[in-house]
C-alpha cells in the first residue's frame, strides 16, 4: 500500500478537514487531521505532536549531577526509563567503566519493574476496551471501567501487574513515580529485606498472569485473523538494543538494525556511536522529529522500535516462557518480519513476561542487599545512555564542561523513533477504512486503535485515560468550521 | 535577673539576656526560623520568628525577654503571617523542589511543609539568576537565595574571609561574591570553610554529591523541622 502520498495533499486548501484533537487513551497530547476531497476520498493524514517540551534547551546550564532527577520529569508513565538512560549516560562522565554488581542489579530491577508496570498499564487500560469490545463498540464502556464490569478477573489482574510494577519502583527507587534510586556511577540504595520478602511473595503470580495476558492477545489473533494481520499493516526497518550475544536485553546493549525482510543491516553498534548511524529530521507540521537511518536517507531509512521490533530483532530471550512465545510469535510471521500493528500488543505482552521472568530471577541474587553500590574513574566531558524503554529505544547525550555543567543534551525517546511508523500507521487505517465512508466516532476509532498500538507517550508527561472528549470539526474550504461532533 | 513570661498561655522561665526565641526553645517552646542561628548574633530579617508582645509584632531572635510579658505566637494569626513570608520567599527565587538536590535537607521547604503551606498563593517572578559553577568543588546556585546571609556572616566572622555580600535594594538585592570577576572560582574560597556548609537553601553545594542520600533519607524527611530543630539545640 503507498501511504507515502497521504503526507502532504496537493491543492489542500480546498479539502474539507477532520480533526482528532486530542487523541484519547495514549500518554500526552497528540492530534490527527485528515483532509478528505468532495468523494470523502482521504488526501492527507497526519498525526501532530503539538506540545512542546524545551527538556533538551533548559538542562543546559545545570549541573550533571542534577540530571537524571529532572529529566525524569518528562513522564510520569515511564520517567524511570528517562532517570536511567540519564545515569547510564552520566556513568560514563564520572568515569565509572562498569558498574558494581549490586548497582547494575538494582538498576536492572528497576527497570524491569517499569517495563512489567508500564505494559501492563498500556494494555489493560489503555488497549484492551478496544480489543475486547471493538473498535465500534458503544464508546460509554469503551473504558478500563467497561473491561472490569464485562471481564472483571481480566481487570483485576491488569491492575495488580501494573502495582506490581510500581512496588518494584517504589522498592528500587524510594517512590513509584520520580523516585531517586539511582546515580551516575550507580545508585544510592540497596534493596530492603522487606521489600524482597513481599516482592518474592507475589511474583510467581505475576509470572502465571502475564502467561494468560500473552495468551488473551493470542486468542484475540486467532479470533479474527485478517483484521489482526491486516489492520494497519506496513513494512518497514525496525531497530533496538541487542545484548552482544543476540539476546533480548533492555537494559544494555549495543543497535541492531533490520531491513523490512528481516535481514540483519546494522548490527553490533555501540551506544556511543548512535549518532554515525542515526539522523534526524524536522518537518513544519510537527514539533516531534523524524529519525532515519543515515545510510537510507530520510525517505527510507526510518524504522520501528518498540516490542514488535525488539522481540523479531533479538536472537532469544533468555527467560524460558518468554522465549517459548517468542519462538511462536516468529512461527506466526512464516519466514518474514510481522509488520502486523496489532502485532504490538502480542509482542508486548510476550516482553511483560520477560519482565516478570527477569524480576523473579533478580529477587533470588544477594547482591541486591549488600555490596558497594558506587563506581568511579576519570571524568570524561560527554556520554551517551541507551536504554530499550517501554516504548522503544530511548538516547539520552549530554556534553558537560570543565565546570561540570550541561553544556549540550540531546534526546531521542521512543515516541520519536516511531513518529513516521505511527503516521504510516494511520495512513494505511485511513485509506483502508475511512476513504468514501461517511464518518463516524467508530471508524475515527479505528485511527486511535492504529496510534494506541505503538504506546505512544506524545509528551512523556500525561495521559487522557478515555476521559478526554474526541472532537470533530469539518472545517470549510475557507477555514470555517461547518460542524463540530463532540464525544466524551 | 532571671524571669517569666507568658508564651501561648504557657509560663516559661528565663535567665537574664536570653532573647524570646533562646528561653522559649530551652523551654521546649519550638519558634520557626530560617536566618536565625545559634552560632551568631540574632539578625532579624527573615522575620519568620515574629511574635506578638502585648499587641506588637516583634522578631522574637532579637527581642531580650522580659519578666511579665504576654507574648503569643503560635496562633493562626501569626503562622497565617509566617506562611505568607514564606509563600513570598517561594514566590521571589526558583525554588523547584522536585528536582532540587538540597531537597529533604532544607530549611526554607522543612518550614512550608512545618507551617503547611499548599501553594505559592502570589505570582512567581521567575527572576534569572544564572548559576556560578567557576570554584572546582563548590556550585553556587542563587536561584534558591532567601538573604538569611547566614554565609556572609560565616564567611566574614568566622572564616575571616568575607567572601559574601548582599548588593542593591528591595526586590534587586542579590548575593555577590567579592571578587573582581564576580566568580567564586577567583577568591579563596574553600569547601572546608564554615560558609560553604551553613546555607539553609541550596545556594552553596558540594560539587558531585547531588542525590548520594535517597530522598525519604534525609533529615527533615522523617521529622518535621520543630522536632529537628529542638533535638539540635538540646
Amino acid at each position: 500500500m503507498n501511504t507515502s502520498s497521504l503526507e502532504t495533499a496537493e491543492n489542500r486548501e480546498s479539502l474539507r478537514k477532520v480533526v482528532i484533537d486530542p487523541v484519547s487513551r495514549v500518554e500526552g497530547h497528540g492530534k490527527v487531521t485528515l483532509l478528505l476531497d468532495e468523494e470523502g476520498e482521504v488526501r492527507e493524514a497526519r498525526l501532530h505532536i503539538v506540545e512542546f517540551r524545551g527538556f533538551e534547551v533548559f538542562i543546559q546550564g545545570r549541573p550533571y549531577w542534577e540530571v537524571p532527577v529532572m529529566v525524569q520529569r518528562l513522564c510520569g508513565i515511564c520517567p524511570v526509563s528517562h532517570h536511567l538512560a540519564a545515569c547510564k549516560a552520566l556513568d560514563h562522565v564520572v568515569g565509572a567503566q562498569s558498574l558494581t554488581p549490586t548497582a547494575e542489579k538494582m538498576r536492572r530491577l528497576m527497570h524491569y519493574g517499569q517495563i512489567l508496570q508500564s505494559h501492563a498499564l498500556h494494555f489493560f487500560h489503555l488497549s484492551s476496551p478496544d480489543l475486547l469490545f471493538g473498535f465500534e463498540s458503544e464508546v460509554g464502556k469503551r473504558n478500563i471501567v467497561g473491561v472490569a464490569a464485562a471481564h472483571p478477573e481480566v481487570a483485576r489482574q491488569g491492575v495488580l501487574l501494573r502495582k506490581f510494577g510500581q512496588e518494584v519502583i517504589r522498592a528500587t527507587a524510594g517512590k513509584r513515580i520520580h523516585g531517586t534510586g539511582a546515580v551516575p556511577g550507580g545508585m544510592n540504595r540497596h534493596l530492603a529485606p522487606d521489600d524482597q520478602r513481599m516482592l518474592k511473595a507475589d511474583v510467581a503470580k505475576m509470572i502465571e498472569w502475564s502467561r494468560a495476558a500473552v495468551e488473551l492477545v493470542k486468542r484475540l489473533h486467532r479470533a479474527d485473523p485478517v483484521l489482526y494481520d491486516a489492520f494497519g499493516t506496513f513494512s518497514s526497518g525496525i531497530m533496538s538494543l541487542v545484548r552482544a550475544d543476540g539476546a533480548m536485553d533492555l537494559y544494555h546493549g549495543q543497535l541492531r538494525f533490520r531491513d523490512a525482510n528481516g535481514a540483519i543491516t546494522l548490527d553490533a553498534v555501540p551506544d556511543q556511536d548512535y549518532h554515525s548511524v542515526i539522523g534526524e529530521q524536522v518537518k513544519p507540521w510537527s514539533y516531534m522529529k523524524f529519525p532515519y537511518l543515515r545510510d537510507l536517507g530520510p525517505d527510507q531509512g526510518w524504522y520501528k522500535v518498540g516490542p514488535l521490533a525488539r522481540v523479531q530483532n533479538c536472537d532469544f530471550i533468555p527467560s524460558p516462557f518468554a522465549e517459548a512465545e517468542r519462538r511462536e510469535f516468529i512461527a506466526h510471521g512464516q519466514g518474514g518480519l510481522i509488520h502486523a500493528t496489532l502485532a504490538y500488543h502480542w509482542a508486548r505482552m510476550i516482553e511483560m513476561l520477560h519482565a516478570a521472568e527477569v524480576i523473579r530471577d533478580l529477587l533470588d541474587d544477594p547482591d541486591l542487599m549488600d555490596g558497594p553500590l558506587l563506581s568511579t574513574g576519570t571524568h570524561a566531558r560527554e556520554g551517551v545512555g541507551i536504554i530499550e524503554a517501554p516504548r522503544g529505544t530511548l538516547i539520552h547525550h549530554y556534553q558537560v564542561g570543565e565546570d561540570d555543567l550541561v553544556s549540550m543534551c540531546n534526546l531521542i525517546v521512543s515516541t520519536t523513533h516511531n513518529n513516521q511508523a505511527m503516521n504510516t500507521a494511520i495512513r494505511a487505517v485511513a485509506q483502508r477504512y475511512l476513504s468514501g465512508h461517511e464518518l463516524t466516532e467508530g471508524l475515527l476509532n479505528h485511527i486511535e486503535v492504529a496510534i494506541r498500538a505503538y504506546d505512544p507517550c506524545l509528551s512523556c508527561a500525561t495521559h487522557a485515560l478515555g476521559q478526554m472528549p474526541l472532537v470533530m470539526e469539518l472545517v470549510g474550504p475557507g477555514g470555517e468550521t461547518l460542524s463540530r461532533v463532540t464525544r466524551g | 535577673m532571671n524571669g517569666r513570661f507568658m508564651l501561648d498561655g504557657q509560663p516559661v522561665m528565663f535567665e537574664e539576656g536570653q532573647t524570646i526565641l533562646q528561653a522559649a526553645k530551652a523551654a521546649g517552646h519550638y519558634i520557626p526560623s530560617l536566618c536565625w542561628h545559634p552560632d551568631f548574633p540574632p539578625h532579624g530579617s527573615c522575620k519568620l520568628c515574629i511574635v506578638k508582645v502585648g499587641g506588637r509584632h516583634v522578631s522574637s531572635c532579637a527581642l531580650q525577654a522580659k519578666d511579665g510579658m504576654e507574648i503569643e505566637s503560635n496562633t493562626p494569626e501569626i503562622n497565617g503571617e509566617r506562611r505568607a513570608l514564606l509563600q513570598m520567599l517561594f514566590v521571589e527565587g526558583n525554588h523547584f523542589c522536585p528536582s532540587c538536590e538540597k531537597s529533604g535537607n532544607c530549611e526554607l521547604q522543612a518550614q512550608a511543609y512545618e507551617l503547611e503551606m499548599t501553594s505559592a498563593r502570589f505570582n512567581y517572578f521567575f527572576p534569572v539568576r544564572p548559576v556560578d559553577a567557576s570554584h572546582p568543588d563548590i556550585l553556587l546556585d542563587f536561584n534558591r537565595c532567601i538573604f538569611c546571609e547566614l554565609c556572609v556572616r560565616a564567611s566574614r566572622d568566622i572564616d575571616g574571609k568575607s567572601i559574601f555580600a548582599l548588593t542593591n535594594r528591595g526586590i534587586h538585592k542579590h548575593l555577590v561574591v567579592n571578587a573582581e570577576s564576580g566568580r567564586l572560582g577567583d577568591t579563596d574560597f574553600s569547601a572546608l570553610d564554615r560558609a560553604a556548609s551553613i546555607c539553609p537553601v541550596g545556594v552553596i553545594l558540594p560539587k558531585r554529591v547531588g542525590f548520594a542520600v535517597p530522598i525519604g533519607e534525609r533529615i527533615y524527611d522523617e521529622k518535621p523541622i520543630s522536632l529537628v530543630s529542638m533535638e539540635k539545640e538540646r
